[in-house]
């Protein structure tokens, strides 16, 4: 147990030099591009507690993030503007304006409850199956958000949602939330779903009820999506519905994946490396797209890199680069042998 | 009664295609047990080989034939990009491989193509209409009825009576086995490969028929009704997978005969809470297949 302890303060270390070591620069871009990183690491680190534990890939998750952003943006943004931003929203909620703080925990309750009730039946499914349902789910998510014009504008842009994340409000709630995935993971149910990840049939045989077991870190994924989703809206403070769709899905599964889902290390390594490459190839984009004036616009280049080295990544390392030990456990673990040996 | 005749065209045309996407995902699955994501993209590279050949005078014919085996040999790729290499080791690494190379095509096709939709030639039968028994029908949906029942028919022949079929068979129910016994696993594979491709190449004629452009994303609307069509018709099962085509379409044009304009913008997630309880009914599909050994 004592390498889960270091393996919290380590990353919580590293969130901590990420948002004092961007303040300390003081550049705005840098803010922004570190802001941003944490706020992924909210969502990865999300997707953690479910994919890692159960073995399941699940898409569904950047949907939750959506209604996450939505419901705190129904929340918050001001009476007098909702007029403007939402003409058809219901009445009764016109009136409605909570404090942004109080609107995340709304976003991730939201979140959690539409997971809770959408997902349980689909928990029974196992392998591609389930795998395929919540490519589904995606879908579905993305049609509601579309289409609800009164809660969501419709495609169109919602604006005026209150601009409350700043860098050390990102910074603490993805310190939250990668002790509470590290909780998780070492807690009884997230044991069992261990087991169950690794041989369905000797866990169950064992008495793990693996669809309960699923659904309980799947409501904690979205609760933690729909934080996260808060989060991003009151930082971006404008946003449409295909922020939360397919590519958003790739960006996320590539950072958890390269990282290595089964480890909450992984997810915060990954977050923090494709976070950086992702900045860097943008950036080559944008200053290839300067150069080569009417030559037409460089755009997918980003995702094309990406798409080439996650393939590559399972190739070389289809664990990621922490497949199965927290950052923790590895020192402790070398500290030992170097004790030993000497 | 011509309203009863126009709902069973609109159901078998879009069941036929939806059988024949369904068909192409589960021919994968059935053997190596990998869902292919990269499938829908299949679809899309069909539409542009449409697209890039248009201004070279050829007969529609030929275009259409160079289509689909643009569409195989893509899907023959994806197998050595995607598959091959991470086939042993686990299906979450195939999972991704394969959605990272459906994403690798979609963003080629933006990078060196363009974003915005492209018209596909397409001739002039497609846009026409018919009148049978009082409905008003376009032709396209009857050449899609015809084409789903010569494919359908062609695939059953083909897994029953040949070789080749039979070995593929095999493979599917226990690929060690059939292995040991002499069946050429790399051949199999990349035949599997070769008429999922054939079948995407087909189906994304006729999907691109009834639209007449081509975009990056184009693949995904199929790619999705083949998930839910499999899913529902049992993930193992080649018939399954053609009644899960034929139940989709049932639901999908029931549910627009009968929803209301401001529902029918929902009609996505009616689909799915359908296909919610089903699954809840019979969590493996409505047929069952044949139980499936280890995939090396």
């Amino acid at each position: 147990m004592k390498h889960s302890y270091l393996t919290a303060l380590i990353l919580i270390a590293v969130i901590a030099i990420i948002a004092v070591g961007s303040h300390v620069l003081g550049i705005r871009l840098y803010d922004r591009i570190a802001t941003n990183l944490l706020i992924s690491l909210v969502l990865v680190v999300g997707l953690q507690t479910f994919m890692g534990n159960s073995g399941l890939l699940s898409f569904a998750h950047i949907g939750f993030m959506g209604f996450g952003a939505y419901t705190s943006a129904v929340l918050t943004i001001p009476a007098q503007m909702k007029g403007m931003a939402l003409p058809d929203l219901y009445e009764f909620m016109k009136v409605v304006e909570i404090s942004p703080l109080l609107a995340m925990l709304a976003a991730g309750v939201v979140a959690a409850l539409v997971a809770a009730f959408v997902a349980y039946p689909l928990m029974r499914l196992s392998d591609a199956a389930a795998v395929i349902t919540s490519f589904a789910l995606l879908v579905v998510l993305y049609t509601i958000m579309n289409n609800w014009s009164a809660l969501t504008n419709g495609p169109r842009t919602l604006f005026g949602l209150p601009k409350t994340t700043d860098m050390p409000i990102a910074a603490i709630v993805a310190g939250v939330v990668v002790v509470v995935a590290l909780l998780f993971k070492e807690s009884r149910t997230g044991k069992l779903l261990r087991a169950s990840r690794e041989d369905e049939v000797a866990a169950a045989a064992l008495g793990a009820n693996i669809p309960q077991l699923r659904w309980r870190a799947f409501i904690l994924a979205a609760f933690i999506a729909g934080v996260g989703g808060a989060l991003w809206g009151h930082f971006i403070t404008s946003f449409a519905p295909k922020a939360f769709y397919l590519k958003e899905t790739f960006l996320i599964i590539t950072m958890l994946v390269i990282g290595g889902a089964n480890t909450v290390t992984g997810a915060v390594a990954g977050t923090v490396l494709i976070t950086f490459a992702y900045e860097g190839l943008r950036g080559t984009e944008g200053a290839l797209n300067a150069g080569a004036t009417g030559a037409g616009q460089v755009v997918g280049l980003t995702e094309i890199v990406l798409a080439l080295a996650m393939i590559a990544v399972m190739i070389v390392k289809p664990g990621g680069l922490f497949p199965n030990r927290e950052i923790g456990h590895i020192l402790t673990r070398t500290r030992r042998r170097k004790e030993t040996s000497a | 009664m011509a309203f009863a005749i126009q709902f069973v065209i609109d159901v078998l045309s879009l069941g036929g295609a939806y059988a024949l996407m369904a068909l192409g995902l589960v021919i994968i699955y059935g053997i190596l047990r990998l869902v292919n994501f990269a499938y829908g993209e299949l679809i899309m590279v069909a539409g542009y080989t449409m697209y890039l050949t248009s201004g070279s005078g050829l007969p529609w014919l030929l275009m259409a034939a160079l289509a689909v085996v643009m569409a195989i040999v893509f899907g023959i790729l994806t197998d050595y990009v995607a598959f091959r290499p991470v086939r042993a080791k686990s299906v979450t690494a195939v999972l991704i491989t394969s959605f990272a190379f459906s994403n690798l095509l979609q963003n080629a096709a933006l990078l060196f193509i363009s974003p915005r939709p492209r018209n596909v030639p397409l001739p002039d039968i497609f846009s026409q209409t018919v009148s049978i028994g009082g409905a008003i029908t376009p032709v396209r949906n009857l050449i899609t009825i015809a084409a789903s029942i010569v494919l359908l028919a062609a695939v059953a022949f083909l897994m029953r009576k040949t070789t080749l079929g039979i070995a593929m068979r095999a493979a599917a129910t226990n690929f060690t086995m059939a292995r040991m016994l002499g069946v050429p696993a790399n051949l199999i594979i990349t035949s599997a490969f070769a008429l999922s491709g054939f079948l995407a190449g087909v189906v994304g004629l006729l999907w691109i028929g009834r639209i007449g452009t081509v975009v990056p994303g184009v693949g995904l609307e199929p790619l999705l009704v083949a998930f839910i069509a499999t899913v529902i018709g049992g993930m193992r099962s080649l018939p399954g997978a053609v009644v899960g085509g034929f139940l989709l379409a049932l639901i999908d044009t029931t549910l627009n005969y009968t929803l209301s304009q401001d529902l029918l913008k929902f009609r996505d997630a009616f689909t799915f809470s359908l296909v919610i309880l089903i699954l809840l009914w019979r969590p493996e599909g409505l047929i069952k297949g044949p139980a499936t050994g280890q995939r090396t």
